[in-house]
């Protein structure tokens, strides 16, 4: 996976970190509450009505009444309020942007005290915490119905334990080898940590009633056509998985990779020592893939680290929390300049980027005409992802409408093909985040629950 | 010993009357102490090492642990329990202790000791013996030979004591009290307070036989009868004994309001004008202290305060009332005395005719819909959940409708934000024993 980098020396030779700081470097970014700490912040929340906190969750969980429960120290019952609404509350709790959402429209921030209760930190003490003799959620009585449910990301796996615990059989099919999608793969590993993921699914799935098949990827050894003839319903969740190409010649080159690649590496090694590190590297992108990639490559030991953005830091799309946390880790940016060449050495490696400077002219980004050189090993490309367009090739998936390049769903999550849905970072409502794509699933498990309920009654 | 024992210029010391400026001393029935705060008759003066350090802190007078015949009271281990907040404050407080488990002998010598040592202070005991004259007989001699400024009688431990005949069965029965009261009065020739169990339906009637028999002063509360808390996995209260318990006596901030109240109703009652109070309960901090007295109290006494913080919080009591009696204008502790009596009246006393409504300061509301949903689903739908055009919520009193109950404040979490408003009806003042629309009221 990380070939293109086969050349650079591995954490273990630069040695910058020893490994046992190196391991504390990916150990938990935010310490979990200590029981004392959550009762405290609990206490914090006022249990508002119609509270602000809840409109801001994508996933629609009753904060006010998970936080009353841990204040009682109800900890299964906080839990199961938080996972009735989002199964997979233990990871929101660790990856959602909590300051853009529920935190931020906390009432507590128009107080005196001027900071929102810590709701994230409190979901992960209520997930973290509990213990339930079984899974706590029940199946109803089986309806015969067999849905197939494509990637084994946070909507698929939402969606599956939604129709699961509606009485349906759901099938997964999922291309890599391990369920999770970027729960799995995507995520900076000091944010979830140890097999967290792995364990949340292992709960998720004690429901019963999903099976998931690995290695099938639509478009390679799966077909949209065959699914929509085998089974009742089908519920896309892809995901992105193609990485944007710079447009620039040697893309292909020794040195330049996409973050998510090396990110999908770092988080599977056990061995961090062995991963090939830049000491100087660029990273271009202003996400949160971008503040991952330049954060990790520093905690990794790289001595440069710099992040280049075309434009000013007001628009990029990573929060001022995550650009706090780059910061902190010695992460360097530079906004306003552009990718203009990529710098290589006689035997065509990476050695460093020319960047074009940039401005906004009348709405529009345009160069300045000024240039400037940043010496790197290796460059990570962190400038979105886009959908992986073989995925939809066969000539059922060929029919499916698009908005832009995405698939296109109405309110229901219902794509153009009848029983056919999808959501999550695939379709075009939201923000690509975790709790959304959580969301789409749950929704999209009613919706299609609904429709086979109707087609029942109507036959 | 490098301890420099120095007072800044201007700076009082722990015996001083005059603090900030101002006099706190009083006169308590005849009893003379450099300021109000008083030590409760409770383990914190059990003996003359804890009433030592309680002087030196600065407290200007103690009620020695009950004293009683011999021998001595015997102890159970497990003695306390609280309610507590969800922060783990304490919000109240449960004792099953007795009465002094030391003998006679030693407290006798120590309060002899202690008394002469500390002149200035304080120093009250309290006693607790059968309910027969020769039993006070022979107990008040040995005490009023101890020099000390007058005695306290405990009528009121609600637990262990009853059961032998002393303590609240005594309190509860009016007859009682007056008999004992009067016992003493003949057998000890110094100031006589009676302390009073708040385990009554009626407390006048307790404070009334003290007065009959020859009472002082009285003080009060004692403890109330309580439970704390249920160990939900051993089916057991706490303090737990063994696999067993038992009710005790409940004090602390949670008991304030009942012996509010109570003292309100001697100070306010016809047949005890001017009989001295003790003020007990709750007390912690020199608000409470001050409130207390403003209701009729005379002096204070603390227990569960110094027991949860030691006794260094007398110096902010101090601190607080001489400053703040300081801003008011106020000389001395009678000055503001009874202060709050006039204004405590009964209901039917009541202006009809008065007229609050809430008011939202809408900057200094956080949105949280406490108000709202506590209006609607519980008082008079009176508030209104509006939306503002950017989607932020706007809660607006509905006038009308508000009848003045004070909820939607109380449940503000926004100090000054939701403000009660009197409003000018135009209408004089009717009392409800005038008002045309009672059907008892007196023929004018």
């Amino acid at each position: 996976m990380t070939s293109q980098l086969n050349h650079l020396p591995s954490a273990k030779e630069v040695g910058t970190y020893d490994p046992a700081t190196l391991a504390s470097n990916f150990s938990d970014l935010h310490p979990p509450l200590t029981h004392r700490q959550a009762m405290i912040e609990s206490q914090r929340c006022l249990y508002c009505f119609d509270a602000p906190c809840v409109e801001a969750c994508p996933s629609e969980i009753d904060i006010p009444s998970f936080i009353r429960q841990i204040s009682e120290n109800n900890i299964n019952g906080a839990a199961e309020t938080i996972l009735e609404a989002n199964i997979l509350g233990g990871s929101c709790a660790r990856v959602c942007p909590t300051e853009i959402l529920c935190e931020r429209s906390c009432v507590r921030n128009h107080d005196a005290e001027c900071q929102p209760v810590l709701i994230g930190l409190l979901q992960r003490h209520a997930t973290d915490h509990m213990q339930f003799d079984g899974h706590p959620f029940k199946r109803a009585a089986t309806t015969g119905r067999h849905i197939a449910v494509v990637g084994a990301g946070p909507a698929g796996l939402s969606c599956a334990h939604r129709l699961a615990m509606l009485g349906h059989q759901v099938t997964i099919f999922e291309a890599e080898q391990k369920p999770g999608g970027l729960n799995e793969y995507g995520i900076a590993r000091y944010k979830m940590t140890d097999d967290f993921a792995r364990k949340e699914i292992e709960f998720l799935l004690e429901i019963g009633g999903i099976d998931i098949q690995y290695g099938k990827r639509l478009g390679d050894n799966l077909e949209l056509a065959n699914l929509h003839k085998q089974y009742d319903s089908v519920f896309l969740g892809l995901g992105l998985g193609a990485s944007r190409a710079l447009g620039l010649t040697g893309d292909d080159a020794p040195g330049l990779m996409p973050a998510v690649d090396y990110i999908k590496t770092l988080r599977q090694t056990d061995d961090l020592g062995s991963l090939a590190v830049a000491k100087r590297c660029i990273v271009i992108g202003a996400g949160n893939t971008a503040i991952d990639m330049a954060t990790q490559m520093a905690r990794l030991g790289a001595s440069e680290v710099t992040l280049v953005y075309r434009r000013g830091v007001e628009a990029m799309s990573a929060t001022d929390h995550e650009q706090e946390i780059a910061k902190a880790n010695g992460v360097r940016m530079i906004t306003w300049a552009q990718p203009d060449d990529i710098l290589l050495d006689s035997q065509g490696r990476v050695v460093g980027m020319r960047f074009a400077k940039t401005r906004e002219q009348s709405g529009k980004l345009t160069a300045t005409g000024e240039t400037f050189e940043i010496e790197a090993d290796a460059i990570f490309k962190a400038i979105g992802q886009g959908f992986d367009g073989e995925s939809l090739s066969d000539a059922t998936a060929a029919e499916l409408a698009r908005d832009g390049e995405r698939i296109h769903v109405d309110d229901m999550f219902r794509t153009s093909l009848a029983n056919v849905y999808a959501g999550g970072d695939c379709v075009k409502p939201g923000q690509d985040l975790t709790v959304q794509a959580v969301q789409h699933g749950k929704l999209a498990a009613h919706a299609i629950h609904q429709a086979l309920t109707a087609k029942q009654e109507a036959a | 010993m490098n301890t420099l024992n120095f007072t800044p210029p201007g700076k009082h010391n722990s015996s001083d009357s005059v603090v900030n400026g101002v006099d706190i001393s009083v006169n308590f029935a005849g009893i003379k102490a450099p300021n109000p705060f008083w030590l409760a008759s409770a383990p914190p003066t059990d003996k003359a090492y804890n009433v030592v350090r309680a002087y030196e802190a600065g407290w200007g007078g103690v009620v020695w642990k009950t004293l009683g015949e011999e021998p001595p009271a015997v102890n159970v281990s497990s003695r306390y329990s609280a309610h507590y907040g969800k922060n783990r404050e304490v919000i109240g407080f449960n004792n099953i202790e007795l009465i002094t488990d030391r003998s006679l002998e030693i407290n006798l010598k120590e309060i002899t000791q202690v008394k002469k040592d500390w002149p200035d202070r304080a120093l009250i005991v309290s006693i607790m013996v059968p309910c027969n004259e020769e039993a006070w007989a022979y107990i008040l001699p040995l005490v009023e030979a101890t020099g000390a400024d007058g005695i306290e009688l405990n009528l009121g431990c609600p637990h262990g004591m009853p059961e032998r005949g002393m303590g609240a069965a005594v309190g509860q029965n009016p007859d009682l009290i007056e008999k004992v009261t009067y016992w003493c009065k003949k057998h000890y020739s110094k100031p006589v307070i009676v302390k009073l169990t708040p385990n009554i339906t009626d407390i006048r009637a307790g404070s009334q036989a003290a007065l009959r028999g020859g009472a002082d002063a009285v003080s009060l509360i004692n403890t109330i009868n309580s439970i704390t808390s249920i160990d939900l996995d051993n089916m057991v209260a706490k303090p737990t004994v063994g696999h067993q318990s038992t009710h005790g006596g409940y004090c602390g901030s949670a008991v304030k309001p009942i012996a509010m109240n109570m003292v309100a109703e001697i100070a306010r009652d016809p047949a005890t004008p001017t009989l001295p109070i003790s003020g007990i309960g709750g007390i912690a901090t020199w608000r409470d202290a001050a409130e207390f007295i403003a209701l009729g109290a005379g002096s204070v006494q603390v227990c569960t305060a110094a027991m949860l913080n030691g006794f260094r919080i007398v110096e902010e009591m101090k601190d607080g009332l001489s400053r703040w009696m300081a801003e008011k204008g106020y000389a001395s502790i009678e000055a503001f005395s009874r202060k709050a009596i006039p204004q405590t009246t009964d209901w039917k006393h009541l202006d009809i005719n008065f007229k609050t409504i809430a008011k939202i300061d809408q900057d200094l509301c956080i949105e949280c819909g406490r108000c709202y949903i506590a209006c609607e689903d519980t008082s008079h739908q009176s508030i209104a959940k509006l939306t503002e055009q950017d989607g932020s919520r706007r809660y607006e009193v509905i006038e009308e409708e508000c009848v003045g109950c004070n909820l939607c404040q109380i449940t503000c979490p926004v100090e000054n934000c939701i403000t009660m408003v009197p409003q000018e009806t135009g209408q004089p003042f009717l009392a409800w024993d005038n008002d045309p629309r009672n059907p008892f009221r007196a023929a004018s």
